[in-house]
């Protein structure tokens, strides 16, 4: 599945990235494979999704979210 | 002993400003770095016999010079000697801050790591022990907590020592960057380099966090239950929009709008009296007299006026911004702002421009793509500045007196729709297939720190009272001279240079239903500042003292309606009239900030134009359209 699909209250890992403008970005704001990812809310109309990786919050798209590719914990 | 030359750097949220605030309080010079339009912060300050200068470097997550902020950091500590770094980072989020620490140490730049928002992290159950920290990077480690000033001040006993000199690169740094030497040079393509680098960062981050690190709380930190309310679904709608209705009710009722008045009863009335008696009790020609009073205390004292209003709100601006709660007003409007054509990051500036389009403008470089910024600069514009309001409220109040609420609030609506219509076409046309992206850091909720705040609010409003100084200044001698004389010497209001300019300016206009050469002068000295507008149709109808407050507009209606101006628009005119002064050209003081912001006059004259361009199209449907409808 992709982050997209992810809903409130996951716990997911990250598994790839697909290739886009955005990797590097996303990399370095430590989405790196293996990492892991919880689902904490969306926005209203569910976009955007906020998550809590590396012990911060960061909210994404989920259009950029679809970019990445995570399996359940 | 020469000068200690100190540099900030870190990620965005840390409180790197607050410290640097703190050190520094108000001894600092705010510039621009050269060619970009990123602020530069340098402070001064003398600690035990020492002089020190410190740097604020531009807050970025890293420093691969993808923005020009990461471009700033690395030139800058490249080509500059200094005698001490400091890196500040988020104890509470130390995995993600730490990528630009090692990141700036395979660059070869000793640093002092400075531990902040210990407080925080250990309310977390996080732990970091300082030594171990000390020992795997092989660089000093201090501790500050967020806003007391006596943990900062410590910190310049540190800079004056000579601790940097004890401490080399640790054997694990070394190997770390003797690794990513290796990546670089046997990787395939500069992309795989650059992917397999921030992988073998993070490794490194991991093995340091897990050593020096502690974690022993896994459910959700206070800021996350926070924004189970503040931030989650539908709900936190309303909840932005009752934030947002108490602080405009801050601004234009509690606090704001009776500064303004005190401030204006203070010129308007004690001052001008004074000046003028002041003036002819020195035996000072009548003209000058006039030129003074008249002309540049009435034109820049209107101008003065907004400055509380402009202040306070910048003011509620900041500190919202300083709790953390303007990236979750983004989160929560992003949705809605990108069926607009726009994105969440550009709510910020979009609500400055119901203050002033001036920091609006400068606002957007915050945003993440080009397409975004330039779209977000072109659109501000059209939204209700607090110069327009009094034009609205005047003539509301004079051609709409049974609903002239609801008048001026249709008129808020226009603009908003307007930006919302630019901003979609300019999406779909100029911009076509440009990306947007969206990809924000919700930090934890703070208290903010107030010097911060009232420090970034003077940022924000102080190129209001510049343009009070110089713009309006120079606009209000002009005005009164265009006035009073014409080319063969002083004259009557009406053979002036101004009535000359006013009624070719109105031959634009003569589908519209105003054109007048009253009309026409006053649009074009809105063009210099939208607050000459209402005054220069006091000076022209004949009513030199029309207040130009917007809350004094029934006032100044009823002083209006006595004269020439009554007669000489219709309802309907009226109407077609402020849909014009509402969309078009921004005042030049905003044009002089879009070319400065684009660095290109291209887009400051593609701005000047289009928005005139729409205003007369708009304001022509509305008198032409009206008029088929029977009105």
């Amino acid at each position: 599945m992709t982050l997209k699909e992810g809903k409130t209250g996951m716990n997911l890992r990250i598994v790839s990235l697909e290739d886009s403008p955005l990797k590097t970005r996303l990399m370095t704001m430590g989405l790196i494979p293996g990492t892991k990812v919880t689902v904490l809310r969306s926005a209203p109309f569910g976009d955007p999704m906020a998550l809590r990786i590396r012990s911060y919050n960061l909210a994404l798209r989920r259009e950029d979210a679809g970019k990445i590719t995570v399996e359940a914990v | 002993m020469s000068t200690l030359a100190v540099a900030l750097t870190g990620n965005p949220n840390t409180g790197k400003s607050t410290i640097f605030n703190e050190l520094t309080g108000a001894r600092q010079k705010i510039g621009n770095w050269p060619g970009v339009t990123v602020d530069k912060k340098v402070g001064y300050v003398n600690h035990n016999d020492r002089a020190i200068s410190i740097v604020d470097l531009p807050g970025t997550y890293s420093i691969s010079a993808r923005s020009p902020e990461e471009k700033i950091v690395i030139d800058y500590l490249m080509n500059n000697k200094l005698d001490l770094v400091m890196d500040v980072v988020d104890s509470s989020n130390l995995e993600r801050n730490l990528f630009l620490t090692v990141q700036l140490l395979e660059q070869g730049v000793p640093l002092l790591i400075d531990l902040n928002m210990q407080d925080e992290a250990s309310a977390h159950g996080i732990h970091v022990d300082m030594k171990k920290l000390e020992e795997l990077l092989g660089m000093p480690v201090v501790e500050t907590v967020g806003r007391s000033s006596k943990s900062t001040k410590k910190l310049l006993d540190v800079f004056t020592s000579t601790v940097m000199s004890q401490y080399h690169p640790s054997e694990i740094l070394e190997e770390h960057i003797a690794k990513i030497k290796e990546i670089r040079q046997n990787a395939a393509s500069a992309d795989a380099a650059e992917e397999a680098v921030i992988e073998a960062r993070y490794a490194f981050i991991d093995r340091i966090m897990s050593e020096a690190v502690t974690m022993d709380n896994a459910g959700l930190t206070k800021s996350e239950k926070i924004d189970k309310v503040l931030a989650n679904g539908v709900l936190a709608l309303p909840i932005f929009l009752a934030i947002m209705y108490g602080v405009f009710q801050i601004t234009f009722e509690w606090i704001g709008q009776p500064l303004a008045d005190a401030l204006d009863g203070l010129i308007n009335e004690d001052f001008i009296e004074f000046a003028k008696e002041a003036l002819e009790g020195m035996g000072v020609a009548d003209w000058m007299v006039s030129l003074v009073t008249d002309g540049i205390i009435a034109g820049v004292g209107a101008v003065l006026t907004f400055v509380p209003l402009i202040f306070v709100l910048f003011f509620c601006l900041s500190f919202l911004d300083g709790t953390g709660y303007m990236a979750r007003i983004a989160f929560i409007t992003d949705p809605i702002m990108r069926r607009c054509g726009l994105t969440g990051k550009g709510i910020m500036p979009l609500m400055m421009a119901h203050g002033c389009a001036v920091p609006a403008v400068m606002g957007a470089r915050a945003l993440d793509s080009e397409k975004d910024r330039l779209v977000s600069i072109l659109v501000t514009p059209f939204l209700t500045c607090g110069a327009k309001l009094p034009i609205m409220a005047l003539f509301a109040a004079m051609f709409f007196p049974d609903n002239a609420g609801d008048v001026v609030f249709g008129m808020y609506i226009i603009g908003v729709v307007m930006a919302i219509i630019a901003a979609k076409i300019l999406g779909a046309t100029t911009f076509k297939g440009e990306g947007s992206t969206f990809l924000l850091e919700l930090p934890p909720y703070r208290m903010p720190d107030m010097k911060t705040v009232l420090l970034e609010t003077w940022d924000k409003g102080k190129g209001y009272l510049i343009k009070a100084g110089t713009i309006i200044f120079a606009a209000s001698v002009l005005l009164w001279v265009m006035s009073n004389y014409n080319f063969s010497g002083p004259c009557e209001i009406d053979e002036s240079i101004l009535a000359t300019l006013g009624s070719w300016m109105s031959t634009l206009f003569v589908f519209h239903g105003f054109a007048t050469w009253e009309a026409g002068a006053a649009l074009l000295s809105g063009i210099m500042a939208k607050e000459t507008v209402v005054a220069t149709m006091g000076v022209l109808y004949g009513a030199a003292d029309v207040s130009t407050e917007a809350d004094e507009a029934l006032e100044a209606a009823k002083t209006m309606l006595g004269t020439g101006m009554a007669t000489s628009f219709t309802t309907l005119s009226a109407f077609a009239f402020m849909v014009f002064s509402q969309l078009y050209t921004p005042c030049v003081t905003a044009l002089g900030t879009i070319k400065k912001e684009t660095n290109s006059w291209k887009w400051m004259g593609f701005s000047a134009v289009y928005m005139f361009a729409i205003a007369w199209v708009v304001s022509l449907i509305v008198y032409q359209g009206g008029k088929l409808m029977g009105f």
